[in-house]
């Protein structure tokens, strides 16, 4: 009596077990739905707007074609000053989130007891568990003009920088940084002791240590961190507002465009996506994806 | 200066050593096999004299973790060029005490010194010596040109004369073709000379080896050891090698140092600390023993002291044969038999209760109809000078 009862569920699992492929689509119906519909789609229109045109006198966005936007990417002074900024500022996250990722994870994955480990590892989560304008406004109060740093550094006569480029930097780095410690750290976590007692036997003192042996080994780590820290420094646009003071970049553009102009925030839009990719395809000429 | 007192201090130390063991009247049994052996050595340790040299010196050495002792106010000189060996089940210190010497611990007390010179407080980087790790530690990211060449680089050698270097150590292991490889292509035994050629290509004074062919199987374990001692014999490098493995210290090495719970229980040749170990411990982790001590020992021996025969030097003759002079015999059931190639083991007990193995080669076996089946009896038969004394009961 039971089997019979359960006969219909019983005969869909049959069948699905004769078929592969409708098992396959059964899997993939629902992700294949959202990353093709939503995700392809919007950032396929969004590709296509960028060689749309505002119309001169109505002032509406115009199906077309045209290049005149990504001319201008590259041709209006202000516009390519901005892209270049960007990239550097971006650069400069995800080198200055190495620097400090590197000794961290050295010290939590070597050094540090376990209990001491485990606190680092969430210390380095935590913010990632508040909210991002609260972030903002921590380092927009520790960089003010009657701020934490200039209260704290004003006995030695050294000013802040105020706000600018310099702490636009050192506030994107504070938000990605966990994307980049966590990564050096679990890579370093998994170097085993030997390695580096095998590097000082060999006579390498600590400097040569990290640049010959931990660095290479733990390269696709920092390459899986960095497209994190690299490519949410290109898009973002908050804080260059809130702690960059003039500073503009690319999303700073886009955001003012996003309804005056919809064709040129399109085209700026594909410049932090042919960024990350060029980035990726350097990381792969260099051969350290493969290597490992 | 140093240098000088160092050697007096070390030719002291091994001679009073000997002077107390010879007159040890705990040695009285088997005094002529331990002679045989202290003129070898003395004449060994003249050679080192010349030489002058004591290549590692430790000094009270002490190392705790915690509340875990692992290393107890150890005393111990290794002369250059010896081939020596640290034996003893894991934990018992060994792998510590090699770890210390290169530098990886630091130790809670005592001292270290290479050649005389106190090197207790420098690191890994500043000492001369090199270790061949137990799973080799090649890095993972470098071939095995580059592996090699990693040292020679720390010490900021040029390109060429780097290359060239590292070509001829890979050459001296006869991997020449696999200079390119990544370690990770390369089997355990090649990976295995090749940290045997990172470690020999800077020409340490000493070469720390710790369980070295431990991940091998016994074949290629076996060849290796002929190569580990055809390469200490040829660079004249003092050689520490940490092993659990007895019968591979015992092949391979000048001295032994049995470990146990951060102690060296005994230290000496392959010969004297098989046949006449110094406690208990020693006896049954050098190969098979017959502890014999209490009222079993009172009846055969006429004293209570614990005593060691080994298995090999047990005879087995028919009961109805005679003891032959000098020998002491005693009947026993046989309880079980066991073929192990080259030899059989006999299981045997006597009417006493005294259970006794002894091990007969199979070559001697051949031909003989001694009855030797489990539940006959038989006289087990040994000599006297066999019997020997275990000193620390």
């Amino acid at each position: 009596m039971r089997v019979i009862e359960k006969a219909p569920a019983r005969a869909i699992s049959s069948y699905l077990y004769r078929n592969p492929k409708a098992r396959l689509a059964g899997l993939l119906a629902l992700p294949l739905t959202w990353l093709i519909g939503v995700y392809i789609i919007s950032l396929f229109l969004l590709l296509i707007t960028a060689f749309w045109f505002i119309d001169p006198f109505t002032s509406k966005v115009r199906p077309g074609f045209t290049l005149d936007n990504f001319v201008n990417l590259i041709t209006v002074p202000a516009y390519f000053a901005t892209s270049m900024r960007t990239l550097g500022i971006a650069l400069a996250v995800t080198v200055l989130t190495i620097l400090f990722a590197i000794p961290l994870g050295i010290f939590m994955a070597k050094i540090a007891s376990p209990w001491l480990r485990n606190f680092l590892a969430v210390a380095i989560t935590l913010p990632l568990w508040a909210g991002y304008l609260v972030k903002l406004l921590a380092m927009r109060l520790t960089f003010t003009e009657q701020g934490l740093f200039n209260w704290l550094m004003e006995p030695f006569g050294i000013r802040g920088p105020g706000f600018g480029i310099p702490v636009t930097i050192l506030t994107l780095a504070y938000l990605w940084f966990p994307y980049m410690a966590l990564p050096v750290f679990t890579a370093i976590r998994q170097l085993p002791n030997n390695l580096f007692d095998a590097s000082a036997d060999l006579g390498a003192k600590g400097w040569a240590t990290v640049f010959r042996m931990v660095l290479p080994l733990i390269t696709p780590a920092i390459i899986a961190g960095s497209v994190f820290t690299f490519s949410l420094s290109l898009g973002d646009y908050l804080a260059a507002r809130f702690v960059g003071g003039t500073t503009q970049m690319i999303g700073s553009i886009i955001a003012s465009n996003i309804s005056l102009n919809p064709p040129v925030a399109a085209a700026f839009s594909m410049v932090p996506i042919a960024f990350v990719v060029m980035y990726l395809m350097v990381a792969r000429r260099t051969g350290s994806l493969e290597r490992i | 200066m140093k240098l000088l007192i160092a050697i007096l201090e070390n030719v002291f130390l091994v001679s009073n050593a000997r002077l107390n063991q010879m007159s040890d009247p705990r040695f009285g049994v088997s005094d002529r096999d331990y002679l045989g052996d202290i003129l070898i050595h003395s004449a060994q340790d003249k050679s080192v004299g010349a030489s002058g040299v004591t290549a590692v010196s430790l000094r009270s050495l002490n190392k705790s973790f915690g509340n875990v002792a692992a290393v107890v106010n150890l005393d111990l000189d290794i002369p250059q060029g010896e081939f020596f060996s640290m034996l003893g089940p894991s934990g018992s210190g060994k792998t510590t005490v090699l770890r210390i010497i290169a530098g990886f611990e630091t130790a809670s007390s005592g001292k270290v010194m290479l050649e005389g010179a106190d090197v207790t407080e420098l690191a890994p980087f500043d000492r001369d010596v090199n270790t061949v790790f137990q799973d080799y530690a090649l890095f993972p990211h470098l071939s095995i040109q580059q592996n090699v060449e990693y040292g020679l680089k720390a010490r900021k050698m040029g390109k060429a004369e780097r290359a060239k270097l590292a070509s001829e150590a890979i050459e001296s292991v006869r991997l020449t073709h696999l200079a390119d490889r990544l370690p990770h292509q390369l089997s355990g035994g090649q990976r295995q000379r090749i940290a045997l050629a990172r470690a020999l290509v800077l020409r340490p004074r000493v070469l720390l080896l710790d369980e070295p062919l431990g991940a091998l199987d016994k074949q290629l374990r076996e060849e290796m050891q002929v190569e580990l001692k055809r390469i200490q014999r040829e660079a004249g490098i003092t050689f520490i090698f940490v092993t659990h493995d007895q019968e591979e210290a015992m092949r391979m090495s000048d001295r032994i140092a049995v470990f146990n719970a951060g102690k060296i229980e005994q230290i000496g040749s392959p010969r004297e600390v098989y046949e006449n170990p110094s406690s208990a411990f020693v006896a049954s982790f050098l190969g098979v023993s017959n502890l014999i001590s209490g009222t079993h020992a009172e009846k055969l021996f006429g004293s209570t002291d614990l005593v060691n025969i080994r298995p090999e030097r047990i005879r087995l003759i028919a009961t109805s044969a005679k003891a032959p002079a000098g020998e002491i015999a005693v009947a026993a059931t046989i309880t079980d038999v066991a073929y192990t190639g080259a030899n059989t083991l006999f299981v045997l007990e006597t009417d006493e209760g005294l259970r006794i193995i002894a091990t007969k080669l199979n070559e001697e076996l051949q031909g003989q109809d001694l009855g030797l089946e489990v539940g006959n009896k038989v006289l087990a038969s040994f000599r006297k000078e066999h019997v020997a004394k275990i000193p620390n009961q």
